[in-house]
């Protein structure tokens, strides 16, 4: 073989080598950050830990119930808000593919999905904090219910374009009218995809901590009333961690571990429901 | 008469069962129930079309509302500093003078340096999985774990990054001699490379495996190498795809917040190198909106979200754009 | 003797500015069976589609003139009543994937929302099944999804979902031309059956079918009708040259 072509070849080999090396290396760093964060969380997190409130400075122990509890009800809240909403929209957007409002509308979801979080909180604030007279869980989930849109939005329209005509017309050929052809056969078929958007959107906000900062904006107490500030763990995490106080980032530590494995398994069990519930067309 | 598709007719008067065979089959009583329904289905289906189309209506409102809304509420900023304020070199609320300029120098290079960093990593997962191995349970897993890096809530980097990397850091920095702060933006830009590694990757991915297969093949049996075949035959077919990638991952790290904030040690001096403390746009705006105690200091930071909304949806579009004309 | 049961008016339809069927007059007696034929593009489709109104689906799609169905133009009704009374059976076989087989036969009454006793619904799957040969061959898998059928039994079972509805007219375009020469003929033997109770409109390239089942012909060209006749008289001395081009293979 001449030296010319086992240069080339060579170049090659190392050229394969780094892509290798250089994939591998971005896992590194996730590795050590889910590592780093369960060994410093997975010893704070006992029931204890769950069912309590957080203590002032000075007294240790104390849980996180207020921001579990926040969290989930600010995430229900922009869900019952945000789902209905988008899945509808996506409809709207894979039914007329082609009219002018689809387009406008789909300009609108492309420029919100690439709103700055912290922008949809100022926007929310506006809307529902200022005119409210005072900072509540109800705006928080409105501006978490804006971002989760573009993601339900796009999911539900891509996966209902994927489904053949066929599909449609056997439908409308049996007489069936539009809503029933679109709910009781093009979405069920569909589903799958649909509920994957829907999962990622929820996962997507659970961590979102900028749009509550001047919205929830958080609340050292358990409170169920929407229209009251609350804490959510995202917006604890940053609180305590950001305090001089080591039993607050004790609790920030518990906090993350619980909030990392939440959004994990959500992720996990998406993947898991897009195979189980797919349906084979 | 001409009928379309957008023009709803209005139901015909409905004589009972007009019109049909009155065989005498088992479905002839609900041949009349099927008829007396439908009545009612052609109201809902009205009533459902019209709800879907007021809902795209909506969309279309709420990001009107949203763009007014950020324009209205920074009028005070607007008039009082005009474009000066994107020039002003200082931001002291406290004397009402407000220059973004160290926002904007900190945005920019945090945002390019994290740049740098991360897209030789999120090409190299875009061609490992795109490419060297397409399938199997290595790049699967390869697969799965990158987009994990997206899913961790920024919030949790953040706090990472102020308790394991802003020390090292800071031993870092002075080892080279320079002030050993440790927040500041080469650590935010550190933190920013990884959460944007997975966005460049998975559409670089997505691109390259869209290059036909012909083409890689006549490169070969030409006796082309591989790392040829990605040179002359994927890299310029892929170019702009990958250039929207990069696009969409600026985006992100351009409006990221939380992760910032907390690493990148909130000052509003102007940075004087990449490791002195600074602030981002979005920084600025988490740290301050809620201390903002007079209106036109508030209108500022407004006036900066508007920057910022501007900024990345720019970005974003020609991102978007970019894939668009890809995928056509 | 014999009525009318659709005729069409000086029907046209087009998709955008193209016009695709070209006034086209037609009268169709109850309980015929009538084939349709013509080359590729000719627009049988397309006249097919705009008998239950299916045609408007299409975005872009326009028609004039009517379409009488006993005396009444579908245009003027809601389509979903024309549907109902006016069945159709798609080339490719379209079952819902996501029913059972059950459930497909009574999708009509089942995603109209059409609460039925189990019993009845019992006897109509049976009945349907029944009538498309299909019974036996599914009568132990009901609950198995529709799609994990055979092509020809798939096909026979979007049959047996049309007839569910008792529709007064039954519309197939090409409904054997993606099946196999053995369920071919087992959907034609089914046209026989149907014959009985069903005015059907056969779209066909195949004309030993057409002149195995149908009682008259109507031969489409660009978009006319240039003949219609008795399904013998078409074959053995058809009027226009077009036809007897095409029945001789003149052209495709
Ligand atoms: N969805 C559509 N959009 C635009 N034009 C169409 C569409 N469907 C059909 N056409 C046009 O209408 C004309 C008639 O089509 P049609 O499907 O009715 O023909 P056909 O007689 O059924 O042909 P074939 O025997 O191939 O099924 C064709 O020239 C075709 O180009
Ligand atoms: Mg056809």
């Amino acid at each position: 073989m001449s030296v010319a072509i086992k240069y080339r070849i060579g170049k090659s080999t190392v050229f394969q080598a780094l892509v290798m090396v250089l994939s591998f290396a971005c896992v590194v760093p996730l590795i050590f950050i889910l590592i780093y964060i369960l060994q410093a969380g997975i010893t704070k997190i006992n029931w204890h830990f769950l069912t309590n409130l957080p203590k002032p400075v000075g007294e240790t122990g104390g849980g996180i119930a207020n921001a579990l509890v926040g969290t989930s009800i600010i995430i229900a809240t922009a869900s019952v808000i945000a789902i209905p909403f988008g899945i509808l929209c996506g409809i709207y957007l894979s039914e007329n593919k082609n009219s002018k409002l689809a387009y406008w509308s789909r300009l609108c979801i492309d420029i919100l999905q690439g709103v700055p979080s912290i922008v949809i909180g100022i926007v929310a604030y506006f809307w529902l904090v200022k005119p409210l007279n005072g900072f509540s869980a109800l705006s928080g989930s409105v501006a978490l219910a804006i971002m989760m849109l573009p993601i339900v939005v796009r999911s539900t329209e891509e996966t209902l374009l994927l489904l053949p005509d066929s599909l449609r017309e056997a439908a409308y050929a049996l007489g069936m009218p539009f809503h029933r052809v679109i709910l009781k056969v093009i979405v069920p078929c569909g589903i799958s995809g649909i509920l994957s958007g829907v999962m990622l959107s929820v996962a997507r906000i659970t961590g979102e901590t900028a749009p509550l900062l001047f919205t929830a904006f958080g609340n050292p107490y358990l409170t169920t009333d929407i229209t009251k500030p609350m804490q959510s763990l995202p917006l604890l995490i940053f609180n305590y961690a950001t305090s001089p106080y080591n039993d607050w980032h004790d609790l920030a530590w518990g906090a993350s571990c619980i909030l990392l494995i939440w959004v994990l398994l959500l992720n996990i069990f998406t993947k898991l429901i897009t195979r189980k519930w797919k349906v084979q067309l | 008469m001409e009928t379309s598709v957008d023009k709803v007719l209005k139901p015909a008067p409905l004589k009972n069962g007009a019109g049909f065979n009155s065989q005498k089959t088992p479905e002839t009583v609900s041949t009349n129930k099927r008829l007396k329904r439908s009545h009612r289905q052609i109201r809902a289906e009205n009533i459902f079309r019209r709800t879907i189309m007021i809902v795209a209506v909506a969309t279309v409102v709420l990001v009107t509302g949203i763009m007014v809304t950020l324009a209205y509420q920074s009028r005070l900023s607007i008039q009082s500093a005009g474009l000066g304020f994107l020039w002003g070199k200082v931001w002291d609320p406290v004397r009402d003078i407000f220059g973004v300029y160290p926002f904007l120098l900190g945005t920019l290079l945090t945002s390019f340096l994290a740049l740098i960093i991360s897209v030789p990593f999120s090409f190299a997962v875009a061609l490992f999985l795109g490419e060297y191995f397409p399938k199997g349970w290595m790049p699967d897993l390869l697969k799965n774990t990158v987009e994990l890096i997206a899913a961790v809530p920024s919030v949790i980097y953040g706090f990472w990054g102020l308790a394991v990397l802003v020390p090292i850091v800071r031993t870092f920095e002075s080892a080279i001699g320079v002030d050993a702060i440790g927040q500041g933006i080469f650590s935010s830009s550190l933190i920013l490379a990884i959460m944007i590694i997975p966005y460049a990757a998975s559409l670089g991915r997505s691109m390259i495996q869209m290059v036909p297969s012909n083409l890689k093949e006549a490169a070969y049996s030409l006796g082309a190498t591989r790392w040829e075949v990605i040179r002359m035959v994927i890299l310029p077919y892929t170019k702009s795809g990958l250039f929207a990638g990069v696009m969409l991952s600026l985006g992100r790290a351009l409006g990221e917040t939380m992760a910032v904030t907390m690493v990148i040690g909130n000052t509003s001096l102007i940075p004087k190198n990449i490791f002195s403390p600074g602030n981002t746009m979005a920084s600025v705006i988490a740290n301050e909106f809620t201390e903002a105690d007079h209106p036109v200091y508030l209108s500022a930071l407004i006036e900066l979200g508007l920057v910022l909304f501007v900024v990345t949806v720019v970005i974003n579009m020609i991102g978007k754009r970019l894939i668009k004309g890809v995928t056509k | 003797m014999e009525s009318t049961i659709v005729k069409s008016v000086n029907y046209n339809a087009y998709f955008g500015d193209n016009h695709v069927v070209k006034d086209v007059n037609i009268e169709i007696p109850r309980n015929t069976t009538i084939a349709v034929m013509g080359p590729s593009g000719c627009g049988k489709t397309t006249f097919l589609r705009g008998i239950n109104r299916m045609h408007e689906l299409i975005p872009g799609a326009t028609a004039k003139g009517q379409i009488l169905l006993n005396g009444e133009d579908v245009m003027e009704m809601h389509p979903i009543f024309v549907r109902l009374k006016i069945g159709m059976v798609f080339q490719r076989p379209n079952p819902f994937p996501n029913l059972s087989i059950y459930d497909n036969v009574i999708a009509g009454y089942k995603l109209n929302g059409i609460k039925l006793p189990k019993a009845e619904k019992d006897t109509i799957v049976e009945h349907s099944l029944t009538r498309v040969a299909l019974w036996n061959e599914v009568k132990d898998s009901l609950t198995k999804k529709g799609s994990f059928l055979s092509g020809g039994q798939q096909q026979r079972l979007c049959i047996a979902r049309a007839v569910a509805m008792e529709p007064e007219v039954l519309l197939f375009d090409e409904p054997t031309s993606a099946l196999d020469p053995i369920s071919t003929s087992t959907v034609e033997e089914l046209f026989h059956e149907l014959k009985k109770n069903y005015t059907l409109i056969i779209v066909t390239h195949n004309m030993q079918q057409a002149a195995r089942v149908s009682d008259r012909t109507a031969f489409f060209y660009m978009g006319e009708l240039v003949e219609f006749d008795d399904t013998k008289t078409m074959f053995t001395n058809p009027k226009d040259i077009r036809t007897q081009n095409y029945i001789t293979g003149r052209f495709s």
